[in-house]
């Protein structure tokens, strides 16, 4: 392990607005996410065209139907080119289909507007991409800290406690001060893991967060993921060209051409 | 670690720009500039200005009230022409003997309870000779009430010599006057009129207005003394008045006129070519001050357009977790707005700096400052606000554009 610390579980919810710090540790009230049993993810025939109605009209995803259910924790898997990033972006709600329906956490997206997607994205939603994208003005605790505080407006303690249990849990406590920009390629990816949970979400887009790291951090991030799914019931979709990784997965989704094939 | 106080967008904003220190930095003393100058020019055309006017009105009322003038009606033509015939008449201007204005004490009254009117003070004025020995000198002889004359004109503050208090035979003299004849103060001078009156009065003080030719033709004397000097038994030549805003002059004057009948002469209109002046520097001061303002607010845009493209990554992941537009938008605005205000900040001490080393080293020759400038707070409110709301309106062209990111075009970069 090295460079960090013993990993932990027993996270706390997200910090109710106006909460106190050292609240007991009760499982988290999942207010998007549905009963084990229950479709996070539910898509009809989703389309999407880019350049619609001019002469470089291309169709990037043909007619998609996809169901992901409670926990599950699939791999998204498929050559380069072949919709799998466009597909992510549709499921965590950043791009909308040209047509069909998606529901994301039990609701209905397609007829709610930029500040209603945007609400659902904050707390049903969380993201790792592959480059990390952590906010370099801020240090690893704070990047944690900052979906939460974006939701609630101003910073508490409440806050502070869970962003500490998380970055414990991704064995990050003794670099929880330094700065973003600072960190190795695998701590950044850990951050943001860390990040991506913080409002506690139901579900976790992963869009190949190992492909640029060396094997052993990718093994770790992975098995972050994998405890974080186990442990708390996160739905995960991660995208990777990692063979030996989706085959380590519940569930592998290929995307080729546009269309899921074996889904 | 976050401030419990601080909220979300004001907390990213400052982090924002201290993480672009140098850019910060740049930027700031680029405003701060641009205020220096607009605070040091404020002040320095409005110090110039309120010389001039202080200069002007030290030595006049701003309105003057004056009897008409004698004019020549000729006869009605062909009054004692027969049908056929025309007349041809010569119109010669008539002379303007000195008189009084009608119901004078009744217009003053009347002027006085004008709400913009702050003095009425009446002078009786003519001209006279001074004779001591075989020197004689022809002087402006004006009759005042000491009382009200000295709240519009500060007549004590120039005495040189002696004291500004006026009986029934006092007079007070210009400097010039007094060397010319030799006197000082307690001296006897004998004044003449063409009228045939005479009168010797006790030079009370010596002042100097400032000017050679004043100095050597003005004296002022008790009223009562001047109307009798002057053949004006209870009548004065004219009625000084100084109201509140002396840029409103004008227009007061021209009430006055309205509503007293009497002709009255605005400090604007008997010194209209000053006034345009006035007007002109103050134009082109606004014009200036629009220039540097309008450079300072291109210069807080383009910085703040480059930070949202270097930032774009960010804000794509800010949205991404979950933060609206309007979010990322205050988060922007507010860059601009603090930027502008660290600036203004920084630019009102090193105009205010500036000032002090100006007025220091910009002096007369006996050493005194060319003229005092007044450091009001309210300029440098007015500077801080002006500057504050030009870097959120500056701001605004970038925010909007960082707001309507798309994330996914703003994350894959």
């Amino acid at each position: 392990m090295g460079d960090r610390d013993p990993p932990r579980s027993g996270l706390r919810p997200p910090p109710p607005k106006g909460g106190a710090a050292g609240g007991p540790a009760e499982p988290a009230p999942r207010r998007l996410l549905g009963e084990k049993g229950n479709a996070v993810v539910l898509l009809t025939g989703v389309r999407k065209a880019y350049n619609v109605g001019t002469a470089f009209e291309t169709e990037v995803l043909h007619g998609i139907d996809l169901t992901v259910m409670h926990g599950e924790f699939c791999a998204v898997v498929g050559p380069s080119g072949s919709g799998k990033s466009t597909l992510l972006n549709i499921v965590g709600l950043l791009d909308r289909p040209t047509s069909g329906t998606v529901q994301v956490c039990g609701e209905q997206t397609t007829r709610l507007d930029d500040g209603a997607l945007t609400r659902l994205r904050g707390h049903g939603i969380g993201f790792v991409f592959q480059y990390h994208h952590l906010i370099t003005a801020f240090s690893a605790l704070e990047n944690v800290m900052m979906p939460m505080l974006g939701a609630e407006g101003f910073a508490s303690d409440a806050m502070r406690s869970r962003a500490e249990a998380l970055i414990e849990s991704v064995g990050l406590t003794r670099w929880k001060d330094n700065g973003a920009g600072k960190l190795s390629g695998g701590q950044q990816q850990r951050v943001a893991i860390a990040r991506a949970l913080a409002m506690g979400p139901a579900l976790l887009l992963a869009d190949e967060p190992t492909g640029n790291l060396d094997t052993k951090s990718a093994d770790e991030v992975f098995n972050l993921l994998r405890r974080f799914n186990s442990e708390h019931g996160t739905t995960v979709l991660f995208v990777t060209h990692n063979v030996a990784m989706s085959e380590r997965c519940d569930r592998t989704i290929e995307v080729i051409d546009g269309k899921i094939s074996g889904a | 670690m976050f401030q419990t106080w601080l909220p979300f967008e004001w907390i990213v904003a400052i982090r924002f720009l201290r993480e672009g220190r140098l850019q910060t930095m740049f930027i700031v003393a680029g405003v701060a500039l641009g205020v220096a100058v607009i605070v040091f020019m404020s002040a320095l055309m409005t110090g110039l200005q309120m010389n001039f006017i202080r200069r002007v009105l030290s030595a006049q009322g701003h309105i003057q009230l004056l009897p008409p003038k004698e004019v020549t009606r000729p006869l009605r033509m062909g009054l004692h022409a027969r049908p056929g015939e025309l007349e041809a008449a010569i119109v010669q201007v008539p002379l303007q003997r000195l008189k009084s204005i009608d119901q004078w004490q009744a217009v003053a009254e009347q002027i006085r309870a004008m709400p913009e009117v702050l003095v009425v003070s009446p002078l009786a004025g003519g001209s006279a000779l001074v004779v001591r020995g075989v020197a004689s000198r022809a002087i402006t002889v004006a009759g005042i009430d000491p009382g009200l004359y000295y709240r519009v004109v500060t007549l004590p503050d120039k005495i040189v010599t002696g004291h500004a208090e006026l009986t029934g035979s006092d007079i007070l003299v210009g400097t010039e006057l007094a060397g010319d004849l030799g006197v000082g103060v307690g001296d006897k001078l004998r004044l003449t009129t063409v009228g045939g009156a005479d009168t010797t009065l006790s030079i009370a003080g010596i002042f100097d207005l400032g000017n050679k030719g004043a100095n050597q033709r003005s004296t002022f004397v008790a009223l009562r003394t001047a109307q009798s000097l002057l053949a004006l038994p209870g009548g004065v030549t004219s009625l000084d008045v100084t109201v509140r805003d002396v840029y409103a002059a004008e227009v007061v004057a021209q009430r006055i006129t309205a509503a007293t009948g009497v002709e009255a002469d605005s400090w604007i209109e008997t010194n209209a070519e000053l006034f345009t002046a006035i007007a002109a520097q103050s134009t082109s001061n606004n014009a200036i001050r629009f220039f540097v303002g309008l450079s300072v607010a291109f210069g807080i845009a383009s910085v703040l357009a480059v930070v949202v493209v270097q930032k774009s990554r960010e804000i794509g992941i800010l949205r991404a977790m979950g933060i609206s537009q309007g979010q990322v938008m205050r988060v922007f605005l507010l860059q601009g707005g603090l930027l502008a205000l660290a600036g203004s900040v920084a630019g009102s001490a090193l105009g205010a700096g500036v000032l002090a080393l100006w007025q220091r080293s910009a002096r007369s020759a006996d050493g005194t400052p060319l003229f005092a400038l007044v450091l009001e707070p309210s300029l440098f409110v007015a500077a801080l606000a002006l500057a504050t709301v030009t870097g959120l309106v500056a701001a605004l062209a970038p925010a909007r554009r960082a707001a309507r990111l798309d994330p996914v075009v703003a994350i894959r970069g």
